[in-house]
């Protein structure tokens, strides 16, 4: 890989190696430019993935250096449910290695609807919410999606209804196989007439780009892939980055300030080596590329405050941080007479996407979202959460596990979530990570809209297994968004200076040569499935920021 | 104890086990190998391991079908308790005092099956008798080259199927 000094004045630093940096990495190191990627994460297994381990139990506790997502003891942070309130330690994870959070996810890579960028006009904003229309349009993502898909490696149907966003271009790979809740699925739809689709994944079900199709192991989310089938940044980005010889990919480097000179503009940024006694090392670089995702991007600018930023760098709009959506969910599960073997294959299976579109009418709330036929039962999480109505221990528990194994149909929801002002990332005020910067805060609460939401994707979870023919069913109580890998909208993009935090290039307003790719700069949050708009964004942003590079609207 | 339940393994831990484990933990595991040398424990005293024997066989019985006992349980928990769980040990030291408590000091084993159920059954929401019961799941259900779920006995009684390698259909209702 190739290697540059820090005292080297790189064209472009990005923070973060997830779905947002890694594209970037990628597409600017091909365009030519000098390249340093720092990420926080280890390499966990980056080109030898066939060690990943399917071992459940080290996988619960891993080493250190196995790790694949935060550490909430280091890594810590606070949450509350709204600024009133003291903010208690929180549990707040996300992806942290090379490839971020693409190496462990779901993969579910549902392209958000063109009504989803236009809806304040179109549907019409709501008292006390964020809801604005973004300053780009479908049509002119829809070109990044295609070729996110095809260079990322997505399976999907191939199907047209104004159910599915509409696609210049089909998925490059079959969908995967709909598995035994899928068939459920479409008996049930059968009779409610509703609309049963294959997940849309970065999963590969052929191979393709030199990787290897999904052999349905069923160890998937949490897990690193082992046969590279898992269209993860490390594997479907990142080592194009690196072949070029121009992209070095650093590891285990946390960065704690971006910095900026008396003019306003960055200048590179400072990072703990965190395998060399955290040693602090200073990077120069002519533009940053703030790619961290919806929690930690807005953390680090708040961190980066200046005497030219007392607010945080790029922050004069106040709102860095603000209008954040951790997504919400909820379902509900369903015992059937035979074994459908739910742990074989990959962990999200087939959706029902009849209640994608707003109905505010017809269901009295705003918004919408997916049901997805999801319930990850690997054993030692089976054994732990225990049989339905049963015992937690003796002959009671022991019979119901063993009746009820592998009888279990799980559904999870992906519901939309609406942006508010109160919601958001901030710095505690007390509490600090290891390496003694102010953790970050969390602070959240759904609006009763979304709440409402909620509570009807559960009644139609409970509908559904019914039709399908569960011999008993049991609903999640319905429970309000804490945090976790959906993070977004905490740097929205948009027009205006005053009401955004980058502009429709994702440049920041405040600061000409700071770029935010990742799920930030969503302004609204789709219905909770953002990896595949996060891509598309960043290849869009790429394109322009290389072309802006070489005309010198960005001084490399 | 048996010969066999005393068959912890420890040696013949799975290559990628031991790895995980010296990498994280390498005293837990030297004490661990020591004590196996030694024949006994690397955590628990032999009262000790009786008492979890015990417990474990509550929680997850023998009946038709093999339970916690022949799974090896209580060799996972000590393993464990010196390597992944190391931050529990506190919660069974001060557990077999409340056992003891409860019991007059003697052997839950020796009590009658109703009365060792009864006992249990006060004390399940401490965070010893839930502690006791989670590690006890995963003795039974964790790969078997952790010291439990002896034969995959735990994976055979949930149908699971470790080859991990599946082509659909999977189940009863994707069958064409």
């Amino acid at each position: 890989m190739r290697k540059y000094n820090p005292n080297e004045d790189v064209d472009f630093l990005v923070i973060g190696s997830g779905a947002g940096g890694a594209v970037m990495a990628k597409q600017l190191a091909i365009a030519g430019f000098s390249v340093v990627v720092l990420e926080q994460g280890g390499w966990g297994a980056y080109g030898h993935e066939q060690d990943y381990s399917k071992d459940e139990l080290s996988n619960r506790f891993p080493a250190e250096d196995d790790m694949l997502m935060t550490n909430p003891k280091t890594q810590i942070n606070t949450f509350r449910r709204n600024a009133g309130e003291k903010a208690a330690i929180g549990n707040h994870s996300y992806g942290c290695v090379v490839g971020g959070g693409t190496v462990t996810y779901g993969g579910s890579s549902w392209r958000h609807l063109p009504w989803e960028f236009d809806e304040a006009s179109r549907f019409g904003t709501m008292a006390g919410t964020g809801i604005a229309d973004w300053p780009i349009s479908y049509a002119e993502l829809e070109p990044y999606y295609s070729q996110a898909e095809w260079e990322i490696g997505i399976s999907g149907p191939n199907i047209r209804s104004p159910l599915i966003a509409p696609m210049s271009r089909p998925y490059p790979v079959p969908p995967l196989p709909l598995k035994s809740s899928g068939a459920l699925f479409q008996r049930a739809a059968d009779k409610l007439n509703l609309t049963v689709v294959p997940n849309v994944a970065a999963i590969i079900t052929e191979p393709y780009r030199g990787r290897g199709a999904c052999i349905n192991c069923g160890m998937c989310s949490g897990y690193g892939c082992q046969t590279r089938a898992r269209s993860s940044s490390a594997v479907s980005l990142l080592p194009y980055a690196e072949a070029t010889g121009n992209c070095e990919i650093r590891a285990w480097s946390y960065v704690r300030e971006i910095s900026v000179d008396a003019t306003g503009k960055c200048t590179g940024a400072v990072y703990f080596e965190k395998k060399n006694a955290n040693r602090e090392v200073f990077q120069k670089a002519k533009v940053v590329v703030l790619a961290a995702n919806g929690t930690e991007t807005p953390r680090l600018l708040l961190l980066s405050k200046s005497g030219r930023f007392p607010q945080g760098l790029a922050n004069s709009s106040g709102i860095v941080g603000k209008y954040l959506m951790t997504g919400n969910g909820g379902g509900a599960h369903g015992l059937f007479s035979d074994p459908l073997n739910e742990y074989k294959g990959c962990v999200t299976g087939a959706a029902i996407l009849d209640y994608v579109p707003n109905d505010v009418k017809g269901r009295g709330w705003y918004g919408g979202g997916r049901l997805t036929a999801r319930g990850q039962m690997s054993p030692i999480q089976y054994g732990l959460s225990g049989p339905h109505n049963a015992p937690r221990w003796g002959a009671g528990y022991k019979k119901a596990l063993i009746e009820q194994a592998n009888r279990r149909m799980s559904l999870t929801n992906f519901i939309s979530q609406l942006p508010l002002e109160t919601n958001m990332v901030d710095l505690d005020p007390e509490v600090k990570d290891a390496w003694g910067l102010p953790a970050m805060r969390i602070t959240t609460t759904s609006h009763e809209n979304d709440m409402r939401g909620v509570r009807f994707f559960i009644e139609k979870s409970v509908e559904i297994l019914k039709a399908a023919g569960a011999s008993e069913v049991w609903a999640d109580a319905p429970s309000d968004a804490r945090g976790g890998a959906h993070a977004r909208g905490t740097c929205r993009m948009g027009n205006d200076p005053k009401s955004s935090v980058v502009n429709r290039y994702h440049r920041a307003h405040d600061v000409p040569n700071l770029f935010v790719v990742d799920g930030s700069s969503l302004v609204t949050g789709g219905r909770n499935h953002p990896t595949m708009t996060i891509s598309a964004l960043a290849f869009r942003a790429a394109e322009h920021l290389a072309k802006a590079a070489r005309t010198g609207n960005v001084r490399i | 104890m048996s010969g066999d339940r005393r068959k912890f393994l420890w040696r013949s831990l799975g290559g990628a086990t031991a790895a995980w484990l010296a990498a994280n933990w390498p005293q837990g595991l030297a004490a661990a190998e020591a004590a196996q040398g030694a024949g006994g424990f690397a955590f628990f005293s032999r009262a000790q391991a009786a008492e979890i024997d015990a417990m474990s066989a509550q929680i997850y019985p023998t009946d038709d079908l093999p339970g916690a006992r022949e799974a090896h349980v209580v060799g996972f928990i000590d393993l464990a308790l010196v390597t992944f769980a190391q931050d529990k040990q506190t919660i069974y030291t001060k557990g077999f005092g409340e056992l003891s408590a409860a019991t007059g000091g003697r052997p839950l084993g020796s009590l009658p099956e109703a009365r060792q159920i009864a006992l249990l059954t006060g004390i399940e929401n401490t965070p010893f008798f839930r502690t006791v019961r989670d590690h006890t799941v995963m003795g039974l259900f964790a790969a078997p080259q952790h010291g439990g779920n002896f034969g995959k006995l735990g994976w055979k009684q949930i149908g699971f199927d470790d080859s991990l390698n599946f082509r659909a259909p999977f189940g009863a209702y994707d069958k064409a």
